[in-house]
């Protein structure tokens, strides 16, 4: 990130916090893969949180200084293989994998979830809906982990109401990986009401050790704006990267 | 057309000196008299190749050659809007909604398919209809989809339901198109013959609007996206343009098509990149008859001639000839005619998008259609004689014997709960509401992805899909799909008109200006006199309509030969209206979700149960008169639920059809979790269940009663309290209290209970 002068936040977030903002807006890239859906959406969540949205592309090794990044959802590739499997070694992924390696937010939804999987920058793997149905649904998650990079502006046990809509999005990994993500508090949000898609533990999403790469199967993206969704809640997942990015 | 004959290909040169070969014209499914006609026009037999292209181009589905003369009536009745920027014999109608945009939009069916192979049928319906829209040079923000199935508990319905839903999901999800809406239906009718219409919006800048014109001599023919596979040949002319009796469905399977979402995905991109570099002259979809189809109407549309190397279109199967390449219904295609400086930069973005694009040809003067095969002249043809020249039939239509003792079979007969009859009201209530028909649709709806593209304001279960087209102005469009084939049999004329007053009513109770229509008229076969007279009788119906409405036809879709054996359908006849909102931030749901609202119903009830849900559901009754149609209390409706959006007066308005008040306000309710208690100001069974058409169901937000009574009162709009929203029952008193949570109970089983 480049340097920055750094000036009192603005208004609505308490100034007992002591927190300082970048006087320029935190740009966030977005990168569209062949068959990115959400790839629109994730932008205009970005904005609608105050950041600067930045359209990345897939076959451009660069991640265009950006100081975050989010994997949007959709049908990489049509999900030829197994879902997210190419989209793990396109050209923007060899850049990626690094930064995140070395602490640059990344955000995966849905299908981006399951690419950090593929690309193994978060634990797990996502597989086929419990009822073999794609489900496409307002669902209730509860963020259990408030501390990464991405859920900061949300309480912890506070439930959110999010969009899921998603074939393969029961998310397994093996005893021993879910014993260790238990104590290491990395999952970060679980399906709060009946479980919708055999996720093992309810799990709605999960972060890397570190806390800057989280994974989330829910759509926060389509819960900014009451008119198109099913509320404002999803915003606190932008609002808590810029925040990130501010104290960096 | 069999591989024996390909040893020797069948030239033009051939063709002149081997008059009296035998060819298969039946086969390929035209009648002798047709074949002698396309001799006739070109003064010698056609090639293998030539033949090809005749029997798709004059086929049913592609000639709308038994319905074109009744057609002709969307023009001539057409009303003076000046909205529409392109209509009937475009891929789509183009509608002006201000500001600079336009709306495209067109409904059509894949019901054949679907039955053969649900999945495959129903994604490349989808497939098929979203490539129309993309080809007006929109980009396509949604789908919608009305369907129709045999008897819910019917084994073969739990064969072709879940898979054509599945289908639909698959595709539309995949290409990232929300879908809004549409329309579930069963019936014994349909259970040989699902109907599955497809229905996809596109939204445009004025100035983006594409015409399928090959102009220009010189100008390159480029065909592009996927390869040409042998999948789908003859779907058009076989699969499409008759019935299954005879030979078993078996027997055509590989006339389906597959579709591969993802390349659609690629190919809407790569066509939105190359609009908007401006690279395109002219740009047509291949669906129904693929190449033939999309070189003769470009050349048609045109006015031009075209020479084509068909060794240059890229094939999936080496061993496909001529006629096969012609006809192939291979998926996910498009053409376009690009002028030669354009060719390289078209190129360069077609391999950004990794879709495989080949220069097939150009656009010349002669007047010709020709096409090359290894070097010879397989094909030469004027290609308006393949694309308008088809023979145009005024089939005999006679009014079937029984349709006067059916309409003598009046409902009023039925045993139905009087006044006092607490529980029978309370048990045809939970009865209708518990039907598959009336039930809850969402093990359907949530396998579609709604949300996707942000920009879905209302989809299922609200009665028309609201979508914001410009953020920053908030307007936006309203669309609704809706058919009736128990009225249509009683009365396809006042049938046809009730579904269009349905369509009309479920937009404006979103607070949406009603605008124009599409439609998709699905009949049995053309050749049966008496759904010959239905299928006019609902032209005619729809056409006065419209007329009466002010909302032209923009185009549609028709689909004859569904039927099992020799039964058909109910004529259904589906209308899709668009509406527009000035800004969607004012849309009324259909939902009760605030106690303390006052409940009134809008129009007047009348005694009408002929076609309704309660005769059908509690007494397998289909007999009488559907509901008589109003249009002028129609337009006043929708003036007035348009008025009081706009003022923001409404927490929710629902239109009231199949199942009358009664389903109206349990879907309110459980909708948004608010009961309600309401007083009925006569007899209760009328009251509940008549079917009456021009009613709307509101809730008046507190403090608004008296500036929507004035509405009301300007525009001469009977108006009635009924009650108040609140609590968790909904109450009608004297009669019945049932909780929500019943309600809920027997409304969502209605599906799963027969589909899981």
């Amino acid at each position: 990130m480049p340097p920055a002068t750094r000036t009192p936040i603005a208004p609505g977030i308490p100034p007992d916090r002591g927190l300082t903002i970048v006087s320029r807006p935190a740009r966030i890239g977005v990168i569209t893969f062949p068959g990115s859906l959400d790839d629109q959406d994730a932008l205009r969540a970005v904005r609608r949180a105050g950041g600067e949205p930045v359209q990345l592309w897939h076959g451009e090794p660069s991640l265009r200084g950006v100081d975050a990044v989010i994997l949007p959802g959709g049908f990489s590739y049509g999900d030829y293989l197994r879902t997210g499997a190419i989209a793990r070694f396109a050209p923007v992924m060899a850049e990626l994998i690094p930064a995140a390696a070395k602490g640059l937010p990344v955000l995966g939804i849905c299908n981006g979830f399951q690419i950090l999987c593929e690309a193994h920058l978060l634990p797990g793997a996502l597989t086929r809906n419990a009822g073999l149905r794609f489900i496409s649904r307002d669902v209730t998650i509860r963020i259990e982990n408030c501390s990464t990079a991405w859920t900061s502006q949300y309480r912890a046990g506070q439930e959110i109401t999010v969009v899921l809509k998603s074939g393969e999005g029961a998310y397994m990994a093996d005893a021993g990986t879910l014993a260790g993500l238990e104590a290491s508090g990395q999952i970060i949000a679980r399906y709060a009401g009946p479980n919708p898609n055999g996720s093992v533990s309810d799990i709605a999403g999960v972060t890397s050790a570190a806390g800057n790469v989280v994974g989330l199967m829910p759509h926060p993206e389509h819960a900014v704006d009451a008119l198109t969704g099913p509320g404002e809640d999803g915003l606190g997942f932008f609002a808590s990267v810029l925040h990130a990015i501010a104290l960096a | 057309m069999t591989a024996g004959q390909a040893t020797r290909q069948d030239t033009v040169a051939e063709a002149a000196v081997t008059p009296d070969r035998k060819q298969p014209f039946a086969e390929l499914g035209l009648t002798a008299a047709e074949f002698r006609r396309v001799t006739g026009l070109l003064g010698r037999r056609p090639t293998d190749a030539e033949l090809a292209i005749y029997s798709v181009m004059w086929s049913e589905h592609c000639s709308y050659k038994s319905s074109r003369g009744h057609l002709r009536q969307f023009a001539e009745k057409a009303p003076e809007t000046g909205v529409l920027l392109a209509g009937i014999g475009e891929n789509a109608g183009v509608v002006d909604i201000g500001q600079g945009y336009a709306v495209t939009f067109k409904i059509e069916s894949h019901n054949h398919p679907s039955f053969v192979e649900p999945f495959q049928g129903a994604a490349t319906g989808v497939g098929g209809i979203v490539r129309d829209i993309l080809a007006m040079g929109a980009r396509p923000v949604a789908v919608m989809d009305a369907l129709r199935f045999g008897p819910a508990q019917a084994p073969d319905t739990r064969r072709v339901l879940p898979g054509v839903v599945r289908g639909i999901s698959f595709y539309g999800n995949c290409l990232g198109l929300p879908n809004i809406g549409g329309e579930l239906a069963f019936d014994p009718c349909y259970a040989g013959n699902p109907l599955v219409n497809a229905l996809c919006v596109g939204v445009l800048r004025h100035r983006d609007l594409k015409v399928a014109a090959a102009k220009g001599p010189g100008n390159k023919v480029i065909l592009f996206g996927s390869r040409t596979g042998p999948d789908g040949i003859g779907g058009a002319s076989v699969l499409a343009s008759a019935s299954f009796e005879g030979s078993g469905a078996g027997a055509k399977r590989p006339s389906v098509q597959v579709g591969d979402p993802f390349m659609e995905k690629l190919l809407v991109e790569c066509c939105l990149e190359l609009y908007h570099a401006d690279l395109v002259v002219g740009i047509q979809d291949l669906g129904a008859a693929g190449v033939a189809c999309a070189t003769t109407e470009l050349a048609a549309g045109g006015g031009t001639g075209m020479r084509v190397s068909l060794d240059a279109v890229p094939l999936r199967d080496p061993a496909l000839g001529p006629p096969e390449i012609l006809m192939s219904e291979s998926q996910e295609r498009m053409m376009a005619i690009v002028s030669p400086a354009d060719v390289e930069q078209f190129l360069a973005i077609c391999a950004k998008w990794d879709v495989q694009a080949a220069e097939i040809g150009e656009v010349t003067d002669s007047g010709r259609l020709e096409m090359t095969w290894h070097g010879e002249l397989v094909v030469d043809i004027p290609p308006a004689s393949a694309a308008d020249d088809c023979p145009v039939y005024d089939r005999p239509a006679r009014r079937p014997a029984g349709q006067d003792a059916l309409q003598a079979d009046d409902p009023g007969r039925l045993p139905r709960p009087d006044a006092t009859n607490s529980a029978g009201l309370r048990a045809a209530l939970l009865a209708v509401l518990g039907s598959p028909d009336a039930g809850d649709k969402t093990w359907v709806t949530e396998q579609y992805d709604r949300y996707v593209r942000g920009d879905t304001v209302l989809a299922m279960p609200h009665d028309a899909g609201v979508l914001r087209v410009d953020e920053e102005t908030g307007l936006g469009i309203a669309l609704a799909t809706d058919g009736n084939g128990r009225y249509c049999q009683l009365d396809p004329y006042t049938g046809t008109q009730l579904a269009l007053a349905e369509a009309h009513r479920n937009v404006a109770v979103t607070g949406a200006r009603p605008l124009a229509v599409t439609n998709c008229l699905n009949f049995g076969s053309p050749e049966d006199p008496g759904v010959m007279w239905q299928f006019t009788e609902a032209v005619r119906g729809l056409a006065d309509g419209c007329l009466a409405l002010g909302t032209p036809v923009t185009g549609g879709n028709v689909s004859f030969y569904n039927q099992t054996g020799g039964t058909p359908i109910h004529p259904t006849p589906v209308v899709g209206l668009l509406g527009v909102h000035d800004d969607v931030r004012h849309r009324i749901r259909s939902s009760f979700e605030e106690a303390g609202a006052s409940v009134l119903l809008l129009g007047e009830t009348r005694p009408e149960f002929g076609g309704s849900l309660w005769a059908w559901v509690t007494h397998g009754q289909l007999g009488g008169r559907p509901p008589e149609v109003d249009f002028a209390a129609e337009q006043r409706l929708a003036r007035v639920l348009v008025t009081a959006a706009g003022r923001d007066l409404l927490q929710a308005g629902h239109d009231l059809s199949d199942g009358g008040l009664a389903v109206a306000l349990a879907e309110a309710c459980l909708a948004g979790g608010t009961g309600c208690s309401v007083t009925l100001p006569g007899d209760p069974f009328t009251f509940l269940f008549s079917e009456s058409a021009a009613r709307a169901l509101v809730a008046v937000a507190p403090g608004a009663e008296e500036e929507f009574a004035a509405v009301c009162a300007d525009e001469g709009q009977l108006a009635t309290v009924l009650g108040v929203t609140g609590g968790s029952s909904l109450r009608v008193t004297g009669a019945f209290e049932i909780s929500l949570s019943e309600l809920a109970a027997v409304h969502k089983q209605a599906l799963p209970a027969v589909l899981t």
